[in-house]
């Protein structure tokens, strides 16, 4: 459990998320499902219960700090710099995070932004065009885990079959990723599992699949 | 750390040199409040002259108070601080570059309203080197608890209006300090102020220890 402001919040999720695995979380507004992947971002203390991620236990703040390094979150929230262009965010992100500049390169070019977009400020471009970038910083940093908050909000029809091969290919190379959607026809392509949250509880109501196979630690034990 | 903090200076300053507040709006606001004092106080030419010491460094900290805004608002736009926790770089990188920045574009505005003081006010300049060691040491002491204090009135829906009422009393030390040694370079006897270089030295060095000590725990909490 945490506490936003005065009330508690995530007071009965009881959640296993194996290595490799695609687990999508659905659920109404205010489900408890973006506090729930900042929870796992280290950025939410626990006030009550146990919670790990990447073997960091969420209860103690210097693991919780470390393990930030090690996931990317793409929120609502983009992160960005208005004032400076696309190449100049990725690369200070993507620098921020130890990143090598062929990392940086290959992450613009994957998200299609090493064209005429790549000297345009932030402040110019349109909402899926931000989206974008803000996924760019993300895969230049190589998180572990990627916890994507509605990643397909804002994103067109290119955007979206792009950010759907970008998750694919990060799990192939080992990384774990919780998703959070409402466009559960797509989410549900894309999944290994769902897992439905109403009122910061985990729903019984839906059994999980057979995870993807990992018999690996687990990344996530909220 | 260092590092850290060259790719933060480096961002802040290229953000400034794209938006240009300090050029366009801060300096020009620097220039005329140099002017409204002249015109309040007296055209006569002797009390300007005489006042011209406490009235720079007056303007100085009115800068200052904006540029510190400006700092620390483009961070909170769009999920920045956020994006800064989950970076990976150390905080107290964070506060050495950002203070880093805030510190050159003071010396900018000090250059322009230097030029102001003798133009305007017609005053002398008869100790450089203390007009010069002035500048330095009081600057990063505005800068350092410019920065600290920033941070601690980031998250604050009103820290617009309560940045100036938690900094202006903790820099009264430098403008008390900036002023004396400024009086003697400016007409006085240029061995009477470098004890009050000595104090504002001494006030830099307690900020920006304190600053990369204290930085990450009050953007933890901010």
């Amino acid at each position: 459990m945490t506490v936003l402001g005065r009330f508690p919040a995530l007071a009965g999720i009881d959640l296993e998320v194996a290595a490799g695995e695609i687990v999508v979380l659905r659920g109404p507004n205010g489900a408890g499902k973006t506090t729930l992947l900042r929870l796992c971002a280290g950025l939410l203390p626990v006030a009550r219960g146990e919670a790990a991620v990447l073997g960091h236990d969420l209860t103690n703040g210097r693991q919780r700090r470390d393990l930030r390094s090690r996931v990317g979150l793409l929120g609502h929230a983009t992160g960005l710099y208005d004032e400076l262009t696309v190449t100049d965010n990725v690369r200070f992100w993507g620098r921020a995070a130890g990143a090598p500049a062929a990392d940086i390169d290959a992450a613009l070019t994957a998200c299609g932004l090493d064209g005429r977009l790549a000297d345009l400020s932030v402040a110019r471009l349109s909402a899926g065009q931000r989206r974008r970038t803000s996924l760019a910083c993300l895969l230049s940093r190589r998180p572990e885990l990627w916890l994507l908050d509605e990643p397909h909000a804002g994103l067109d029809q290119e955007g979206r079959d792009l950010l759907d091969g970008l998750v694919r290919l990060a799990v192939a190379s080992g990384a774990t990723v919780l998703l959070a959607s409402h466009e559960l026809e797509r989410a549900e392509a894309l999944a290994d599992r769902l897992v439905t949250i109403v009122g910061g509880t985990t729903d019984t109501s839906t059994p999980p699949a057979a995870p993807a196979g990992s018999t690996e630690e687990p990344v996530l034990v909220p | 750390m260092f590092r850290d903090a060259a790719l933060m200076v480096g961002k802040d300053l290229r953000i400034e040199w794209r938006s240009r507040v300090t050029t366009q709006q801060i300096a020009p606001f620097a220039l005329l409040v140099i002017l409204l004092f002249g015109m309040a106080l007296d055209p006569d030419r002797g009390i300007l002259a005489r006042a011209s010491a406490g009235l720079f460094w007056v303007a100085v900290l009115f800068c200052s108070l904006l540029a510190i805004q400006r700092a620390f608002t483009i961070e909170a736009a769009d999920g920045g601080r956020d994006a800064l926790r989950l970076s990976g770089l150390d905080p107290a990188g964070v506060f050495l570059g950002k203070a880093a920045a805030i510190a050159v574009q003071l010396v900018a505005l000090e250059v322009v309203l230097a030029v102001g003081v003798v133009v305007i006010y017609g005053a002398e300049v008869t100790g450089f080197p203390l007009l010069i060691a002035t500048c330095l040491a009081a600057t990063a002491g505005l800068a350092a608890a410019g920065t600290l204090y920033g941070v601690l009135a980031a998250g604050l829906r009103v820290r617009e209006t309560l940045l100036p009422i938690l900094l202006l009393p903790v820099l009264a030390p430098v403008l008390i300090g900036a002023t004396r040694s400024f009086e003697a370079a400016l007409g006085g006897v240029a061995s009477d102020g470098w004890p009050w270089c000595g104090l504002l030295v001494a006030f830099a060095l307690l900020y920006l220890t304190f600053g990369t000590l204290a930085f990450g725990t009050l953007l933890e909490e901010s």
